[in-house]
């Protein structure tokens, strides 16, 4: 049920579906990889039934993931492409990141820094497929320097990637209001037209 | 051969504190020299490898062309003779130079380095690189990291597997099984300094004889190796089927292996501490109180708009 029937829909249980797949399996690669990555992170195997297990399940997990992202990518680029008005909104993302958002030049649905993020993410991403797939020994072994290279590329994309996450994982709990939109699925209008006003105003008609 | 009861390991993989090293190798560290110029490629050390390791491959068939049988070394072919036609244009003559393959133990070993699960591999004190099966997880990172291609992943069981030195034997004072059967004495084995003298007289021996360009192979890109070769033609390894000129671990797994996994470590410990800090520093980023008070009025307008509708 929802609390206030004028809450906006944000994202539809499709797309919070779609990003919550992405998210779990998210979740067990940068943990199964962090144990591949580091030693003080070797334990954390144990969670996927240890080494091996883990070895087994890490590519697996990747390509469910690469799947699901490609459909979410294809889903929400076309909100992501970065316009004059987010180049302004990232000039002065340092009051945004001060505490002070009242005064930030208006938004669409994403704002520079998460449109930013989304490309980050959608680079990472296939850095991390592509260089994934030479380390698969257990369907192919090909040329030494190839997986070297991959290996390297790997891990820098992975940790890229966890650093992202993190930083989205932040921004979410940070602006307050604003997980209830990928848990099921609606804002409040004040949270919409405080952080994201030209959404805000194309979604009401409310152009005060 | 469990390292488990081991009071002499020198590395270990994906460890960052000492590991029980109270031994030392006080006889000096080991190595193997293998004397390219007295192999006569009869394959006894292949045999001798798989009698004591009590390994059984699929035996090779003569389509490859080659006397190399198996052609590659596996997981059950820790050593293979490896067969190459040399023609010296400057003496005229063709050369059978023929090099028992197989791991060179580094000083510096890339596979070690690569490896992610603590314990897998571990080097004794006597210079031996040893693989523990039970620790490892298959992911191939060691073969990523050698600079030789030596260790090769199991079909059957996903474990890697590589010459163990005969750690097992050397432990109780035996020679490694392939040194102990060879016929023409090519494979010598004890510490490494005897095995260097060795090398330097039948070095010159062979310079005697008009191999001017005979020398050991013990490269120093890896910090040596606990397998040597006497070579005749040390200026140029490559010969001997591919043996590298200069090997030395990847800068890529130098990389990937070293600054970046506490360039890592430290980037994303600060993000999510920073984050943490952001947080009680600045506070959240909340609707303002204004805004609320907005909306709930339009709310309420909106719902008395609804009633007095018709």
């Amino acid at each position: 049920m929802r609390r206030n029937p004028r809450d906006l829909q944000r994202y539809n249980a499709s797309e919070r579906a779609n990003h919550w797949v992405v998210g779990i399996c998210f979740i067990l690669l940068a943990l199964s990889g962090l144990a591949f990555f580091h030693p003080a992170f070797f334990p954390l195997t144990q969670l996927f039934g240890g080494g091996p297990w883990t070895r087994i399940l890490h590519p697996y997990i990747g390509v469910v993931m690469m799947a699901f992202f490609v459909i979410m990518g294809l889903r929400f680029w076309r909100l992501n492409v970065i316009e004059p008005r987010d180049v302004e909104w990232l000039k002065n993302v340092n009051k945004m990141v001060d505490g002070n958002d009242h005064d930030m030049p208006e938004q669409g649905k994403y704002n520079g820094g998460q449109k930013l993020l989304f490309w980050g993410l959608v680079g990472g991403m296939v850095v991390l497929f592509l260089s994934g797939l030479p380390m698969w020994r257990a369907w192919w072994k090909l040329p030494a320097d190839v997986v070297r290279i991959s290996s390297l590329l790997h891990a820098a994309a992975g940790v890229w990637m966890i650093g992202l996450i993190l930083m989205h994982i932040y921004a979410a709990i940070w602006t307050r209001g604003t997980i209830r939109a990928m848990l099921y699925g609606t804002v409040t209008r004040a949270w919409a037209k405080q952080h994201h006003r030209g959404w805000y105003r194309k979604m009401t008609g409310d152009n005060s | 051969m469990s390292s488990l009861q081991s009071l002499d390991i020198k590395r270990r993989s994906a460890t960052t504190t000492p590991s029980p090293s109270a031994r030392s190798a006080h006889a000096g560290e080991v190595a193997k020299l293998i004397d390219v110029s007295k192999c006569i490629g009869c394959k006894a050390c292949q045999t001798a490898c798989m009698e004591w390791n009590d390994l059984r491959d699929e035996v090779g068939t003569v389509a490859a062309g080659v006397y190399d049988n198996p052609t590659d070394l596996s997981a059950q072919s820790w050593t293979v003779m490896r067969f190459s036609e040399y023609e010296n244009e400057a003496s005229g003559n063709l050369e059978w130079l023929i090099r028992k393959d197989g791991c060179m133990h580094c000083e510096d070993p890339g596979c070690l380095k690569a490896c992610p699960s603590p314990g897998a591999i571990v080097q004794y004190a006597n210079g031996i690189v040893d693989f523990q099966e039970e620790n490892c997880i298959g992911c191939g990172y060691c073969v990523t990291g050698c600079p030789f291609d030596v260790p090769r992943i199991s079909k059957k069981d996903n474990k890697a597997y590589k010459c163990t030195l005969c750690s097992d034997r050397v432990a109780v004072g035996m020679e490694p099984a392939c040194v102990k059967t060879c016929p023409t004495g090519a494979i010598m084995f004890g510490t490494k300094e005897a095995m260097k003298d060795q090398a330097e007289e039948r070095i010159l021996d062979l310079k005697e004889r008009g191999f001017d360009q005979a020398g050991l192979y013990d490269p120093a890109g890896v910090g040596g190796t606990h397998v040597m070769y006497v070579l005749h033609h040390a200026d140029k390894p490559s010969l001997y089927h591919g043996l590298p000129d200069s090997p030395k671990i990847s800068p890529f797994v130098g990389l990937w292996k070293g600054v970046a996994k506490p360039l890592a470590m430290a980037a994303l410990g600060a993000a999510a501490v920073g984050s943490l800090f952001h947080y009680i520093t600045k506070g959240p980023n909340d609707v303002s109180k204004e805004l609320e008070d907005e909306m709930e009025a339009k709310d309420r307008e909106a719902q008395a708009n609804q009633e007095t509708a018709p």
